[in-house]
């Protein structure tokens, strides 16, 4: 018995995580190096070992090992298709029935989802293994995953530092080799962001390309869901599994990917300038975007500096756009449908009791901006004003896509903050978001690619480097970023 | 500048109670917010008139139909909620 396990230890211990791609995963699995079983152990035995000093994960499903043998016998089978006993994790606001899910928010707490999300559905059907759900800011408000009701989530690189967010558990998880991959949300950045802080890949399709149905909801015409990993190809892999019109949610939509037959080498890469101009970009930051366009100059690729006058007012525009949609979403949660319930002294007590205990500062922050900036008096000024706004920022980018293929700008405007540096100055954090939230207030596809590290306090802190492309041309974004990375 | 009154409406309006601490602290955090949003009114208007959104904000329709058996989801959504009574979520008396 003790030799058996002693070689089962041995074997799993053998996999190298650092270097693991869904690819070379997919390869060893069907090639019988190792099972499916000995895979996901090997992560388990990871979370076990770092969990605790992340808190990236909030909960390891019980059935993870049961899946895994399932995609074993799928694998035996010769039936296995590129997931097939993958073992990824879930930010905690994806739905997978039968499982808790809480959006890191007391207001939900004790719900267990009644269905599955489309995404997972279609993960489900390739036996992908969900390892487990992971921490994020709560209802996906924040860029640092401190307003998590479940305490911060820590970088793997620093652990005194944030792994940025909303999604910042689910790249810690896969920054630290605690999955192969996760799927995040993406409402102004909540993807790319934390994966550029995490020294991972961080994917914001264009908008409606995967189905939001089963993902709780922040802002609807801005969330999307998006693949975190190790390398541009696993995130095309991921985005093709999951993406596809939806009769379940009436904003989804079909790609058509048989576009550009134009090879990455001869993309037209557009820098816009007046952007990059703005206050509080960190020195480092810029410079290490300077080495990242010469890269790309050094594929081929030929650089111009465009102007995009409009797009630096994505941010404000956000700033009206999101509180009004997510005070509308979030009015659902009142003590009656689901989750926490405290007493009050009517039904409408009830409901304040309830909404005031369970939600953190930040959603009720929002809450009453979202009130604010519908209210009469004020719609006009605010909330009309930034849907014109958003429309002229998606205007100038389908002009500027008519001579770039791609726009090439930072992922974030410093590397990862310090747990605390941003919690107290609520604007500060929102400025975190400047260089992202464009890609969803034009619903364009954007990703972000690790560029390098800078070094703090003797730490080395990765940096990200974002390519979007123009609607529905993911597929440049991942071309251009498979030879990025290769360089 | 947002007077404490507006907060207080508000926190009404979005079925939430705040501390006098809470009421302070909001309305200083309202003003910054609200000074960084108030750049959007710089940005001319006039040529945002006639643009279409790229994104399709159309009704979608669907027959009117069964679409799956009455009652089998009754008990799973029924069941999440934290008062319930036979097929009934139960609330405090309104009347």
């Amino acid at each position: 018995m003790i030799l058996r396990y002693t070689l089962h230890a041995t074997r799993f211990m053998s996999i190298d995580l650092k270097t693991l791609t869904i690819k070379k995963a997919h390869d060893a699995l069907i090639h019988g190096e190792y099972s499916a079983l000995e895979l996901s152990e090997a992560y388990l035995s990871e979370i076990e070992k770092k969990n605790a000093g992340l808190n990236a994960y909030l909960e390891v499903f019980d059935d993870a090992r049961e899946q895994a043998k399932e995609a074993d016998r799928l694998i035996k089978a010769g039936k296995a298709v590129m997931l097939t006993g993958i073992p990824i994790a879930l930010k905690d606001n994806i739905l997978m029935k039968g499982k808790k899910v809480s959006a890191s928010s007391k207001i939900l707490q004790g719900y267990v989802a009644p269905y599955d999300s489309t995404a997972i559905s279609k993960l489900k059907a390739e036996r992908v293994v969900v390892l487990g759900r992971t921490n994020m800011d709560e209802f996906a408000m924040g860029s640092s995953t401190e307003t998590s009701y479940f305490g911060p989530t820590r970088n793997p690189y620093d652990t005194s530092r944030v792994p940025g967010g909303s999604s910042g558990g689910a790249a810690a998880a896969v920054g630290a080799d605690l999955a192969l991959a996760s799927l995040g949300t993406d409402t102004a950045g909540s993807v790319r962001q934390p994966a550029a802080f995490c020294g991972v890949v961080g994917s914001k399709p264009t908008y409606g390309s995967i189905s939001r149905h089963g993902i709780i909801a922040m802002g609807s015409s801005l969330d999307i869901i998006g693949p975190i990993t190790k390398t541009v190809e696993d995130s095309e892999i991921l985005f093709d599994a999951i993406r596809g019109k939806d009769v379940l949610d009436s904003t989804s939509i079909e790609l058509n990917t048989k576009r550009s037959t134009l090879n990455a080498e001869r993309f037209v890469v557009g820098v816009p300038r007046n952007f990059l101009d703005a206050k509080g970009i960190d020195e480092d930051v810029l410079a290490n975007f300077s080495e990242s366009v010469e890269r790309l100059q050094k594929l081929g690729c030929r650089v111009q500096d465009i102007t995009l006058p409009t797009v630096p007012h994505a941010l404000a525009a956000y700033y009206v756009i999101m509180p009004a949609e997510l005070s509308t979403n979030l009015s659902r949660f009142d003590g009656v449908k689901y989750g926490f319930h405290k007493d009050g002294e009517s039904l409408l007590g009830d409901y304040v009791a309830t909404r005031t205990e369970g939600f953190g500062m930040e959603a009720r922050r929002r809450l009453l901006l979202g009130a604010y900036v519908l209210s009469s008096g004020y719609r006009d000024a605010y909330y009309r004003k930034a849907i014109s706004v958003r429309a002229m920022i998606e205007k100038e980018f389908t002009q500027a896509f008519k001579s770039v293929d791609i726009i090439a700008i930072p992922t974030t405007p410093t590397p990862a903050f310090k747990i605390g540096e941003k919690t107290k100055d609520p604007l500060s954090m929102y400025m975190e978001d400047i260089f992202t939230v464009p890609a969803n207030i034009g619903a364009i596809p954007a990703v972000s690619i690790p560029s390098g590290f800078v070094e703090r306090d003797g730490k080395r802190l990765p940096l990200g480097f974002q390519i979007m492309a123009g609607y529905g041309h993911d597929k440049l974004l991942f071309k251009l970023g498979k030879k990025f990375e290769s360089k | 500048m947002i007077t404490l009154k507006e907060i207080e409406n508000l926190a009404a309006l979005a079925r939430i109670s705040l501390t006098e601490d809470e009421k302070e602290r909001m309305r200083g955090e309202f003003d910054a917010i609200l000074g960084y949003v108030a750049s959007i009114r710089n940005v001319s208007a006039a040529s945002a008139k006639n643009i279409r959104s790229i994104v399709a904000t159309v009704n979608v329709m669907r027959e009117d139909g069964t679409p799956h058996e009455s009652g089998i989801y009754t008990d799973v959504l029924i069941g999440a909620a934290p008062r319930r009574e036979g097929n009934y979520v139960k609330v405090k008396k309104i009347l």
